[in-house]
């Protein structure tokens, strides 16, 4: 019974896998988190965390090709500077750290 | 800016991408059942007999393998009451299985110690308890006598059994407005999280809402109490008070047929949980194509998603805010879908409605009531 798709909250991240998510440093390698489905849409992708429950929206086909890259380079920084250009670039690493506060991604 | 990770009312972008619809729900809620043991009053699917037409396990679990395509991430499944079905256990496992979450209503008379055990076994399982009353007083005037302590026993089953962080969910009422936080430190004593949502004019809710629903005074109060509470979960239903100020946590949107929409236990496609009615059918998962025709080509679904027309409220600088409330509440309360919310907290909704002509309402339909004489309401206060 959800009005528009029940987005759960957590008090705190972490809360749910009892755990605090690691702060995002772009020169460790990182990784879609093993909890987390992805699901293609016209804006980009849903997100969904079966861990603590947090629907994500990633709303651009870069950073979705960006989050599914990851696992590939040796460090986030690598994989920004692959996939972004240059303007583009302190927005899509300011996005990650979002992600990675939410679980979506973690280091590896 | 590429990645707005947070769903906030503000997005307006985000918030009109998701209203054309999507390429399947993102989540949606599953009726397993009509047959309910209790026959509350403001019951939004009218549940108390089991429809003979009721979904095979085999088609249940058909269903789940659509979802599984869809990469649909959980169900919400409720009823009825949908512990009564012999093959729930089945079915919630073979949703989980396939990696479909899901999260339940029950009303926990069936929630025995053995029953809790197994379901704190599951992965990618929530379960929520309905109460809705601090007290037995309040509960069992809308539930039924000795609801409120089955629900209790079983609250007290799924924390001996270990389950974690279960939800007690509440409709908001008149009556239980003013022991929010009675509720929520019921829920504390449990370390349960808290889960509140709107009382809508469905199913015979039709016949209790008037006496039910929160005053104005009440929903100021409750928009307040929920804002100085973010971890209390909403289901996004309370969307129409926004339009006091701040938004509420949430899309703040009617995801009616855009981002939700329920499956009843024969296999109807209704838009929503709450608009039961055949003006809300879009098909049945039985049609060919199954469930993915029905989201993706209903011609319902597809009006749904079209850009809507702000009516009466075009000239309200909180529409914006607001986008005119439910659906459901309007319809079943006959006014305008185009129009103020009936609880529209600026009055609006409640001068439509004294002005309304005397006609018939719309008929939630199908009903399933037991037949029995409905359980006694607790007097207005």
């Amino acid at each position: 019974m959800a009005c528009a798709g029940s987005t759960e909250r957590v008090s705190s991240p972490g809360d749910a896998t009892g755990t605090l998510p690691e702060a995002f440093d772009p020169d460790r390698p990182w990784r879609l988190h093993h909890q987390v489905a992805l699901r293609d849409e016209s804006f980009g992708a849903l997100a969904y965390h079966y861990g603590n429950r947090r629907l994500v929206f990633l709303r651009s086909r870069t950073l979705v090709e960006l989050v599914e890259a990851l696992e590939t380079f040796d460090s986030a920084s690598d994989a920004l500077d692959a996939k972004t250009t240059a303007a583009q670039r302190p927005s899509y690493e300011r996005a990650l750290a979002g992600l990675a506060a939410s679980e979506v991604i973690d280091a590896r | 800016m590429p990645a707005e990770t947070r769903t906030r009312a503000k997005d307006s972008g985000l918030r009109d991408r998701l209203s054309h619809g999507l390429e399947a729900p993102i989540c949606l809620t599953w009726e397993l059942t009509y047959a309910c043991n209790l026959a509350c009053v403001h019951c939004l699917s009218s549940s108390g007999r089991r429809d003979p037409r009721e979904l095979t396990s085999a088609e249940a679990m058909a269903v789940v393998d659509e979802l599984v395509a869809m990469k649909v991430f959980y169900v919400n499944i409720g009823g009825g009451e949908p512990m009564l079905r012999p093959d729930f256990f089945d079915l919630i496992g073979y949703a989980v299985d396939h990696r479909v979450g899901v999260k339940f209503s029950t009303n926990g008379t069936r929630l025995d110690r053995s029953k809790a055990e197994r379901l704190a076994a599951m992965d990618y399982l929530d379960v929520q308890i309905s109460l809705d009353g601090a007290t037995a007083e309040v509960n069992d005037g809308v539930r039924g006598s000795g609801s409120y302590a089955a629900a209790r026993v079983a609250m007290d089953n799924l924390a001996a059994a270990g389950f974690g962080p279960f939800k007690i969910s509440v409709v908001v009422t008149r009556h239980n407005v003013g022991q929010l936080d009675a509720l929520a430190a019921l829920a504390d004593h449990y370390g349960a999280q808290l889960r509140v949502t709107r009382l809508r004019p469905s199913g015979r809710g039709a016949d209790s809402w008037g006496d039910l629903h929160p005053s104005a005074a009440q929903q100021r109060f409750l928009y307040e109490w929920l804002r100085d509470r973010p971890s209390v979960l909403t289901g996004d239903s309370f969307f129409h008070l926004s339009a006091l100020g701040e938004p509420l946590e949430g899309l703040n949107l009617c995801g009616a047929g855009r981002v939700v929409c329920l499956i009843d236990p024969v296999g109807d496609v209704y838009a929503c949980p709450f608009v039961i009615h055949d003006d809300f059918l879009a098909g049945n998962v039985r049609d060919p194509g199954g469930f993915t025709t029905v989201w993706r080509e209903s011609g319902l679904f597809s009006s749904l998603r079209e850009p809507t027309s702000a009516g009466a409220c075009a000239s309200c600088g909180s529409y914006d805010a607001c986008r005119g409330g439910c659906m459901a509440a309007k319809f079943f309360t006959g006014l305008p879908l185009d129009g103020p919310d009936p609880e529209c907290v600026f009055g609006h909704g409640a001068e439509a409605l004294a002005a309304l002509p005397g006609s018939e309402l719309p008929r939630p339909a199908p009903d399933h009531s037991a037949g029995r004489v409905p359980v006694r309401l607790v007097p207005r206060g």
